[in-house]
């Protein structure tokens, strides 16, 4: 079909899209639903006008003989944009449950912690994370296997389909369109448009590597593929749910009670294998050796790792149902698999590691690569504590708990968030053609305070938490409860302050680096290879 | 015998040996002669082709 017919068919789909979002919004059951059908409708109707204006015109030849970094670039962008939005939003929660005032009358029912807390999840996430992920993956597949992105614009149908996704899911949370399922929180409509948008992803990253020039595909690719591939299969499986109208947000699951219970679980702890683990290995397995200037320290190693990764992950989920309705052969499995997963996980660590053996003292002078290594310790150190909280009788400690929290955020903060700053840091000047960073030691500055930051968290919430277990545990002597609930948690205020400042650090560490980004973009000098030509092929 | 027995039997039996051979079988593959070569030029891969598409006439080869 050559463009000017698929046009035609674009004309017809935008057009009908427009009609039946129109009818939805004045039909709407809730406010959440209306208001995205309007979305919708300005998005199709916007779309519709500009696939009108371009009609007949005569196409843009497509350049083969580079690469497609425009949607890379704008993928840059949106990771630092919704990463400082994701912070800040942790920061605003973080204040509020040490200060409940902050909860203001005024804004109760849109801007409270219960509305705000999936904001801040979902866009740190996905939202932060999942930028990321796509901008690091596009870029990596291209180099790896040397062909230019496979699809053309569907590049761009997932860039800007995603952010669709991501303006939905946030909007929605603050109206109250939630199916309640953590880290799932969007409603049936909004996870149909996302299976299209991630369907379209996997298309252009499979087609890329079909059509790649290299013999070999990199072990990167291999991990990105899982992570593409399992978050397709989790999301479908959890969203199952039948909507009680097509004109209204709200949708009843298929599965109910501990069958529920579990495929929600299953999702969540494969969202941090598959999503949060197995994308991010793909960024550190390209940016640690090109950073570092030398190959992985075992390719064999590498291999290993993705095949025991994706053995293990998959059956972990359980260890978060210890001590409910699931059967105990189930959460036993979970706790088993959870604790084997540790090999691999130190494996994988190492691997990144001894990359830099012999070039150990690039450390002293390069603060990107200080912060790739110190995301692969934060990686090795959540990695330890993880299988340990899910061995059954630390878990009866740490359940319910702050711990668990704490947890999360060393290995989000200090794991995902260090690694993808440094992608970060590695891919603007490569992507504008910048000689260098505008500054070094604004990155020093961002290392340190990221870090320190992540300490404060981290051991806050190990204290409040191991307090908070051992509170709630206590008897006396007649066998009585000692504390309730509300003594522990005025206990915890001192922690909750600190864990807040070191979220209010971790932040400007995050707004400095997007300063310093800009600057390079303005202000760096070009690279000298810019000004030369092109030769023809 | 109930779906739900049925298929908890295959999966703790012949599944699990068979995942757990599929496994093995990896680690093998892996450390197999001459799969050194192979690796290394997989390695070092990132270092080429870092500005443009590689051109088409390779591919061919």
């Amino acid at each position: 079909m050559n463009t000017g017919t698929l046009n035609y068919v674009k004309l017809v789909v935008l057009a009908l899209a427009t009609l039946f979002t129109m009818i939805a919004a004045s039909y709407a059951r809730d406010l959440a639903y209306q208001v995205h059908m309007v979305i919708f409708m300005i998005v199709a109707a916007g779309l519709f006008l500009t696939t009108l204006r371009a009609t007949d015109e005569p196409a843009k030849p497509t350049p083969t003989n580079e690469y497609f970094d425009s949607v890379v670039r704008a993928g840059v962008i949106a990771t630092a944009f919704w990463g400082v939005v994701g912070f800040l939003v942790g920061v605003v929660i973080a204040f509020q449950l040490a200060f409940p005032q902050l909860n203001f009358a005024w804004a109760e029912g849109y801007a409270n912690f219960g509305r705000l807390r999936p904001l801040h999840t979902s866009a740190v996430i996905f939202a932060f994370g999942g930028n990321a992920l796509i901008a690091t993956s596009f870029f990596v597949v291209q180099r790896t296997s040397a062909a230019r992105l496979w699809g053309g614009n569907l590049g761009w149908f997932v860039f800007w389909g995603y952010q669709l996704f991501i303006v939905l899911a946030a909007t929605g949370y603050l109206l109250g369109g939630t199916q309640s399922k953590e880290y799932a929180e969007p409603e049936w409509y909004v996870d149909i448009w996302l299976t299209i948008v991630w369907v379209a992803y996997l298309a252009v990253y499979l087609g890329t590597i079909i059509k790649r020039k290299e013999p070999h595909i990199y072990v990167a690719n291999w991990f990105f593929l899982a992570f593409i591939v399992t978050v397709a299969m989790l999301h479908i499986v959890n969203n199952i749910s039948i909507p009680v109208s097509i004109w209204g947000s709200k949708s009843v699951q298929v599965f109910s009670g501990v069958q529920d219970a579990m495929v929600q679980w299953w999702y969540g702890h494969n969202a941090v294998g598959f999503f949060l683990t197995a994308g991010f290995l793909g960024m550190m397995y390209y940016f640690v050796p090109k950073q570092a200037e030398r190959p992985v320290f075992s390719y064999k190693l590498s291999i290993i790792h993705f095949w025991a990764l994706i053995f293990l992950y998959i059956w972990a989920g359980p260890h978060h149902l210890h001590y409910t309705a699931l059967p105990d052969w189930a959460s036993t499995l979970g706790m088993v698999f959870s604790i084997i997963l540790w090999m691999p996980s130190w494996g994988g660590m190492i691997n990144g590691l001894m990359t830099l053996q012999g070039a150990w003292d690039k450390l002293r002078t390069d603060p990107v690569l200080r912060m790739m290594v110190t995301s692969l310790a934060f990686y090795g150190m959540s990695t330890f504590e993880g299988p340990m909280m899910s061995i059954r009788s630390v878990n009866s400690l740490s359940h319910y708990t702050d711990w668990t929290i704490g947890h999360v955020h060393s290995g989000a903060l200090g794991w995902n968030g260090l690694i993808t700053f440094g992608a970060l840091y590695y891919l603007v000047p490569v992507l504008w053609k910048r000689e260098r960073l505008y500054s070094l030691s604004l990155v020093s500055w961002h290392f340190w305070l990221a870090t320190i930051g992540i300490v404060l968290y981290a051991a806050s919430m190990w204290v409040t938490g191991i307090m908070e277990g051992l509170m709630w545990r206590e008897v006396d002597a007649n066998g009585f409860l000692v504390n309730s609930f509300a003594d522990t948690v005025s206990a915890k205020f001192p922690m909750y302050v600190v864990r807040g400042l070191g979220g209010v650090l971790f932040l400007s560490g995050a707004i400095i680096m997007c300063y310093n980004l800009w600057m390079t973009v303005r202000a760096a000098p070009a690279k000298a290879s810019l000004g030369t030509a092109v030769p023809a092929e | 015998m109930e779906t739900y027995s049925l298929l908890r039997e295959f999966a703790d039996s012949w599944m699990l040996l068979l995942l757990f051979c599929v496994f093995v079988g990896i680690w093998f593959w892996v450390i197999r002669p001459g799969s050194s070569k192979t690796h290394r030029d997989a390695a070092t891969m990132i270092f080429r082709n870092d500005e443009r598409p590689a051109p088409d006439k390779e591919a061919q080869k």
